[in-house]
């Protein structure tokens, strides 16, 4: 049992853990209408791609800034299936060509292309998922971290290709839907996803989702390979010398946040109901980024925080001072940056959890207390941690 | 291809070449601010094309304070360059002052409150001049265009940008070679330590660098606004190529840039011709992208010790 704690980041991250699945699963579905929770579902994929990023950006020290397209390749494969499934040639009977998806009929392409053919199987559309994300990021890690590319450089290249990944989407209207991007989303295997009873469904598999990407998170870090990446991060080239390879556990932990990115894609797609080249690009990639940053970056459960706090706040500005929203963004990245680069795990550890340990610790017995605490790994270091390149 | 005579082709190819050359002196204007913060200094401005938008606003400003004469209105756009320069150069000095100066150890951290600033400037412009994009009335000499062959015309606005652009790159490297600030920066940049001991102020140097960088942008605004009208996210719509531009062509190096710029920029404009737009960015984008992962320090590394 106590392997079992320690193997997924040990007592107090568990417990953390589990106040979030509370919040999550109980609290938030007993208190928001069904409208409201829907925008929370949508909040939390991003906190998918914002967990990668605190894996990848936070402990690994590489940041991309190319996120979105990992989250747009998990969103436009589970929405190529459903936009399939929604095209049924009953359905577009009055197209020129039936059984092909409305803006392809538009465009004049008479044949469903290849690439769409997959996305005829659920199970087939699943594993895409999954693993196109993974075959990517490690194509763009193999080639960038074997030649010791990083840092800055690494960053500017992924969001170029995020970029090049928007105007491609855009200019081949016909294959992909265009700036429109793939709408009109209706069944899932016959099961209709509009209606509140689905959206219920959706949003707690998204968040049974999430939590199992954290516990994958968690038991990660808690790993020897967790301690390699911080390791890498802070000293590459010692860990170089000690005989790893460093481009490895890069590409490594690149891939795994590409695969979280796209499962949030995927579970984007099911509960908005469409995909579009919005969500692939730079400004939402460097978006990611900020709601990783503001929940702290070297905390996973923190980013789920981040995610959902920055994007209140942005529906709650937005409603009534749009442009305020914008220089509340942008004041956002700079603060975050400037005044408080733990981001919000950081102030709890530094306001919170001394009130909570010290009420923990009034009511145990001393001696178990400090066998507690020596069991904890120990805390990151009370500067803030730099990422240096 | 079929429809075209050898000469009309040839034609094409001479006006296609002149629009990517237009389009290379933006990037160049742009990169060349870039490629001595970033090249020299190590900071990723993301806020760059920000500046090049306030300058193209100050511009804007100037000329219609000039419209007041018709005689300002032939004569004032030299001094809307300055202002132009001036005011991002002020700017960028304030910014260096009050944020990058805190991030020089976190790159990737400036890179972050770097966008933050764009945003903030985004907005601050879009309130201040409106969401619609504003075009500067131009002096009656840099309208209209000048007839090579009956087939190829060459229009004046670009003649003149591309003056400025090559009096812009001349006066960067004679400051960069030939300058005491150059051999500053150029100190600061391979040692920062050993600079600091031989008495160079290197804080001075960083802060003026970055104004620097920043007024080259505005610079470049100015020369912008001779060929579109400009926006509140002008500026923005070049930042990722621009800093493509400068690391494809080695980031500390200047000659690298400007043959990265031209490249990118030509090989654009020719196959625009050929396919829509947005393929020959795609494809353009993706053989650089492409090259940067064979040859990671770009087309000519310098070599300087980090």
């Amino acid at each position: 049992m106590q392997n079992w704690i320690s193997a997924f980041g040990g007592r107090q991250r568990l417990l953390q853990l589990a106040a979030l699945a509370v919040v999550l699963l109980v609290v938030l579905p007993l208190t928001l209408d069904i409208f409201r929770l829907n925008l929370i579902g949508k909040y939390l994929t991003y906190a998918f791609v914002a967990i990668g990023l605190v894996l990848c950006w936070g402990y690994g020290g590489v940041l991309s800034l190319g996120q979105g397209i990992f989250f747009g390749l998990g969103g436009y494969c589970m929405a190529m299936f459903l936009k399939l499934e929604a095209s049924s040639p009953e359905n577009t009977a009055i197209q020129s060509t039936p059984g092909i998806p409305d803006f392809m009929d538009w465009n004049q392409i008479t044949e469903l292309p290849i690439f769409w053919m997959p996305f005829h199987s659920l199970t087939l559309t699943v594993l895409l998922i999954l693993t196109v994300p993974a075959l990517f990021a490690f194509v763009i890690g193999v080639a960038m971290f074997k030649r010791r590319v990083g840092g800055v450089y690494f960053a500017i290249i992924t969001q170029a290709i995020a970029s090049i990944a928007t105007i491609l989407i855009i200019g081949q209207q016909g294959y992909t839907g265009g700036i429109n991007g793939i709408t009109d989303l209706r069944t899932l295997l016959g099961w209709d996803i509009r209606p509140d009873s689905a959206k219920y469904i959706l949003y707690f598999l998204c968040c049974v989702l999430l939590i199992l990407c954290l516990l994958i998170g968690q038991f990660v870090l808690s790993s020897r390979y967790g301690k390699l990446l911080i390791a890498m991060r802070d000293q590459e080239d010692r860990v170089r010398f000690s005989g790893y390879d460093v481009a490895n556990i890069k590409i490594f932990v690149f891939a795994l946040a590409g695969i979280f990115s796209a499962i949030g894609g995927a579970m984007f797609a099911l509960q908005v109901g469409f995909m579009s080249p919005t969500f692939v690009g730079t400004v939402v990639s460097i978006e990611m980024v900020i709601f990783c940053a503001v929940g702290g970056r070297l905390s996973l459960i923190g980013a789920v925080y981040g995610a959902l706090l920055v994007n209140l706040a942005k529906s709650l500005l937005s409603e009534s001072f749009p442009q305020l929203w914008i220089i509340f963004m942008g004041a956002l990245f700079i603060g975050v940056v400037l005044l408080f680069p733990r981001g919000l795990a950081g102030l709890y550890e530094d306001f919170v959890q001394p009130h909570i340990d010290r009420f923990l610790a009034s009511r145990r017995k001393p001696a178990l207390v400090k066998h507690e605490q020596a069991a904890e790994p120990a805390p990151t270091s009370g500067k803030p941690q730099e990422v240096t390149s | 291809m079929g429809g075209y005579s050898g000469q009309e082709l040839a034609a094409i190819f001479v006006m296609q070449g002149f629009s990517g050359l237009s389009l290379f002196c933006v990037f160049l204007l742009m990169a060349l601010g870039l490629a001595i913060i970033f090249g020299q200094m190590g900071v990723i401005n993301m806020a760059h094309g920000e500046f090049l938008t306030l300058g193209a606003y100050i511009t804007w400003l100037v000329s219609e304070l000039a419209t007041t004469s018709p005689w300002l209105q032939q004569v004032y756009f030299p001094f809307a360059i300055v202002a132009a320069f001036a005011g991002a150069f002020l700017l960028g000095y304030i910014v260096e002052r009050l944020m990058i100066s805190r991030l020089y150890h976190r790159p990737l951290d400036t890179l972050l409150a770097t966008w933050g600033l764009g945003l903030i400037l985004q907005q601050i412009y879009r309130s201040t001049f409106g969401p619609r994009e504003v075009s500067v009335g131009m002096p009656d000499w840099l309208m209209g265009s000048w007839a090579v062959s009956d087939m190829i015309d060459i229009p004046l606005n670009g003649l003149f940008v591309m003056g400025v652009t090559l009096l812009m790159t001349v006066s960067v490297v004679i400051m960069m070679y030939r300058s005491r600030w150059g051999i500053k920066l150029r100190a600061t940049t391979q040692n920062r330590l050993m600079a600091n001991a031989a008495g160079i102020n290197t804080k001075r140097v960083d802060r003026f660098t970055f104004a620097l960088g920043c007024g080259i942008a505005g610079v470049a605004g100015a020369a912008f606004t001779t060929i579109a009208s400009t926006g509140p996210t002008t500026g923005s719509l070049y930042i990722v190529d621009t800093f493509l531009v400068v690391v494809f062509g080695g980031a500390a190096s200047l000659l690298g840039t400007v043959v990265s710029a031209f490249g990118i920029a030509q090989s654009q404009s020719i196959l625009e011709f050929f396919l829509s737009g947005s393929m020959a960015k795609v494809i353009t984008l993706l053989v650089v992208v492409g090259i940067l992962m064979f040859r990671p320090q770009g087309l000519f590394a310098s070599k300087v010790r980090r």
